[in-house]
């Protein structure tokens, strides 16, 4: 390898990369058995750092009213997160218009700190006329990325921009067992394109295992026949061991969950459950219903991946589309010169 | 002009953000058939779990994904030449980097960096060394700091760039700010050197600097804890600020602080290996001892590994980031003008200094090109002015010469009349003297005869 000396400390013209040229790595000699440099000790280090900052998760849930909602999240995060559980007065009314109300929470596990918001969305697609019932969900989403854009623009800036933005929208579909309403498919369309979808059956308890998989076949399809990619997204894979797991939970969403805040005694044991006069059912029974499989997706694997996807597309393209917004008369930022602006006012 | 055009650059940046910041203050809210009510939760609460939800693997997921990622590091290595810095890296990450020793006849101070790739277990490195090449050889060092403050800069204002597009790759980016700066500090055994105290005043506030003392096997005990504490004394009282490990963290805030008494380091480099009882051992060997590297009676090259790659490379790594690189991008950015104010007027004054110094700029562009009219005018004019001095000069010369040229004309003409004259005189004699002649020839010509009768007579 040559090194390279700088010649002159000016900056190129910005097309160039940077002045300075980084030689490409090259792969270093092995390293010797008998002398251990240390180098992965970086991960205990990067493990510590996040055990101590602690972590941040925001989920959106959206459904019509009566699917189940604020139950899955109690039962998600085994505790009473739901926005129920924090009013004063538990309404059970439906609002006349889109409310979006979002809850915050401070759980902690085994040292491990997180900040869980759960967003949700009453009087959702619950009036006679839907049209237009995602716009507030948008808007919402969308001031998000906002703050969080004006923060990250700020000269002076927290060290660590507290993100609000969604993580994951979890959407409930009425297990009607046929297909797709118009308004589940309108609504995924366009949403899926801004933040991440995970779509699940609600109260699947009312479906039994073959008209659940018919569903499930049906809803896929319809997904696919209508382009729309909900999580995990195939175009974001990163190589073949993400794909292959992926694609085994590509072909099992969207997941019938069964939620439940209340416990039964079954077979000896405590579990969460929902009990009827024709049996119990437990939620966290793969047999039962797929509840643990989302949970596991949610938050035992797919968590910061989730998180990754919407820090690194979904914000950056909403980043790109505000900073393209005015510019249409300019087609590509770096020209040496200064272009004209147009300034034109609102 | 670069500097034009940097600055050009970045404002085209920013006025984007603004712009469209702006817009979306004065859009306004949708009236449609629901109007939304964001209401957040008052503080977050803190709430029991009552059983294992399983985010506890998150620190594994991030981890993970850390992992699959790779990570960067980058030194950079500032002494003078012949302190063994490349023999240092070379011990610290047990490989052999390539280069050969420099000489000492550099006419200035240089970085050179080199990238290399380290692997061990599942953890991939990208490790970039730089190192300054003819530092403290000139005879006058005043400029030497210059190039090492403005490579770092330079890193910086890359990264800042890059923050700074459109459509960015943040996540793939390969990120050359510097992370750690080794000093290393000629083992005098009195005190630092001028130039040593002028760059590391002019690197504290850049980069965390991890002061070493190199070569110190030519220091004994005694005089090594006096050299240390005095250097740590001057660097105080120069208002130094060198990199202090953390002592936050309960895990290692005991470790820390212990190192933190311990700096600077006094370290020994080798990748030469000597038998000592019998395993190999990387070591300098004397005639009257060996000294061991990973010693740590002779030297204290194990603590320096200790902090800088297996406790803090992490801590290393977020306070450039935001300490550095932020105070970096904060007076880089109040320097072109823009500052924020009090939150809700955040985008207007943006706007506002940004609209004033674009006007300004504008103006002054506008003011350069009037000028450079003018100067071109003027120019034509004189040019013109010049022309006409010259053509007049010609047609006088021309008239001259024509002049001269008539002149000689007619002296030659008057010559050749005269000449003329003469010849027609000339032959007017001639035709008269042959008449004569001719005629007197006549005459003698019987006279002779008459002559010669009478002589024959």
């Amino acid at each position: 390898m040559s090194e390279v000396a700088v010649p002159e400390m000016m900056m190129p013209p910005p097309a160039m990369p940077a002045a300075f040229q980084v030689e490409k790595p090259v792969p270093g000699p092995g390293m010797g058995d008998f002398s251990y440099v240390g180098i992965d000790a970086i991960l205990e280090q990067m493990r510590r750092k996040a055990m101590k900052q602690g972590f941040e998760l925001n989920i959106m849930v959206v459904g019509q009213s009566g699917l189940g909602k604020s139950t899955l999240m109690n039962t998600l995060f085994k505790s009473k997160v739901s926005r129920k559980s924090v009013q004063a007065t538990s309404q059970e009314k439906i609002p006349k218009t889109i409310d979006i109300k979002s809850v915050s929470h401070d759980i902690e596990e085994k040292g491990v700190r997180m900040k869980l918001t759960v967003i949700d969305t009453p009087g959702f697609g619950d009036q006679i006329n839907n049209e237009n019932c995602w716009q507030p969900i948008m808007k919402f989403i969308n001031a998000q990325y906002e703050q969080y854009l004006q923060e990250e623009i700020n000269i002076n800036r927290k060290k660590r921009i507290p993100d609000s933005r969604v993580h994951c929208c979890i959407y409930f579909i009425p297990p009607t067992g046929h297909c797709l309403r118009p308004l589940d498919v309108e609504f995924m369309r366009r949403l899926s394109k801004v933040v991440n979808i995970v779509p699940v059956i609600a109260k699947a308890d009312t479906l039994t295992l073959e008209e659940r998989d018919f569903f499930k076949q049906k809803i896929r399809e319809e997904l696919r026949a209508n382009g729309i990619d909900v999580y995990p997204q195939k175009e974001f894979d990163e190589d073949a061991e993400d794909r292959m797991i992926n694609d085994k939970i590509r072909e099992m969403i969207p997941f019938a969950v069964v939620g439940s805040d209340q416990e039964y005694q079954v077979n000896g044991r405590r579990l969460l459950g929902r009990k009827t006069k024709w049996g119990t059912i437990e939620v966290e029974n793969i047999a039962h219903c797929e509840f643990a499989y989302l949970r596991d997706l949610l938050i035992r694997t797919h968590m910061e991946n989730i998180k990754d996807i919407t820090s690194s597309i979904h914000y950056e393209v909403y980043r790109v589309r505000r900073l393209n917004e005015n510019n249409t008369a300019i087609p590509c930022p770096p020209c040496p010169m200064i272009p004209h602006f147009p300034l034109k006012p609102l | 002009m670069s500097s034009c055009i940097k600055l050009g650059h970045l404002l085209w940046y920013i006025y984007n953000i603004i712009v469209t910041l702006t817009q979306t203050c004065h859009r306004s809210t949708v009236h449609g058939l629901f109007s939304t009510h964001v209401q957040s939760g008052e503080g977050a609460r803190a709430v029991p779990l009552a059983g294992h939800v399983g985010f506890d693997s998150m620190p594994d997921q991030l981890v993970n994904k850390s992992v699959n990622h790779g990570f960067c590091f980058n030194i950079l290595c500032v002494g003078e030449t012949g302190l063994g810095k490349s023999t240092l890296m070379d011990t610290l990450f047990n490989t052999k980097f390539e280069g050969e020793p420099t000489q000492h006849n550099q006419p200035g101070v240089q970085l050179k960096s080199n990238t290399y790739e380290l692997q061990e277990s599942n953890v991939r490195l990208k490790l970039t060394v730089v190192n300054t090449v003819g530092f403290g050889d000139q005879i006058n060092k005043e400029d030497s700091y210059k190039s090492i403050v403005e490579f770092i800069d330079t890193q910086f204002e890359a990264y800042l760039q890059e923050e700074l597009k459109i459509k960015r790759t943040l996540h793939s980016y390969h990120d050359t700010r510097i992370h750690a700066c080794l000093y290393f500090i000629a083992p005098t055994g009195h005190s630092l050197k001028s130039l040593d105290l002028v760059t590391m005043k002019k690197l504290d506030s850049k980069v965390n600097i991890i002061p070493i003392i190199a070569k110190s096997d030519a220091i004994s005990k005694s005089e090594l804890t006096k050299f240390k504490i005095k250097i740590t004394s001057e660097l105080v009282s120069n208002g130094v600020q060198i990199y202090q490990f953390p002592t936050d963290d309960e895990t290692v805030a005991e470790i820390n602080s212990t190192m933190n008494g311990h700096l600077p380091f006094a370290v020994v480099g080798s990748t030469e290996e000597v038998k000592i009882g019998n395993k190999m051992v990387k070591a300098r060997q004397y005639p009257w001892g060996t000294v061991q590297v990973e010693n740590e009676n002779h030297c204290d090259f194990v603590k320096l590994r200790e902090m800088l790659i297996r406790v803090n490379m992490e801590d290393l790594r977020e306070q450039t980031h935001t300490r550095h690189y932020e105070l970096y991008r904060r007076c880089k950015l109040e320097e072109m003008g823009f500052k924020d104010t009090d939150p809700d007027c955040k985008p207007f004054s943006l706007q506002e200094t940004y609209e004033a110094k674009r006007n300004e700029f504008m103006g002054d562009l506008q003011k350069k090109e009037e000028e450079m009219r003018q100067m071109f005018v003027q120019r034509v004019k004189e040019k013109e002015a010049e022309l006409k001095e010259a053509e007049k000069e010609l047609h006088e010369k021309f008239d001259r010469l024509k002049k001269l040229h008539q002149d000689e004309k007619k002296k030659l003409e008057d010559k050749k009349k005269s000449l003329d004259d003469e010849l027609n005189g000339f032959k007017q004699k001639k035709t008269a003297a042959e008449l004569l002649q001719s005629q007197a020839q006549q005459a003698g010509g019987s006279t002779t005869l008459k002559r010669d009768k009478e002589r024959k007579k």
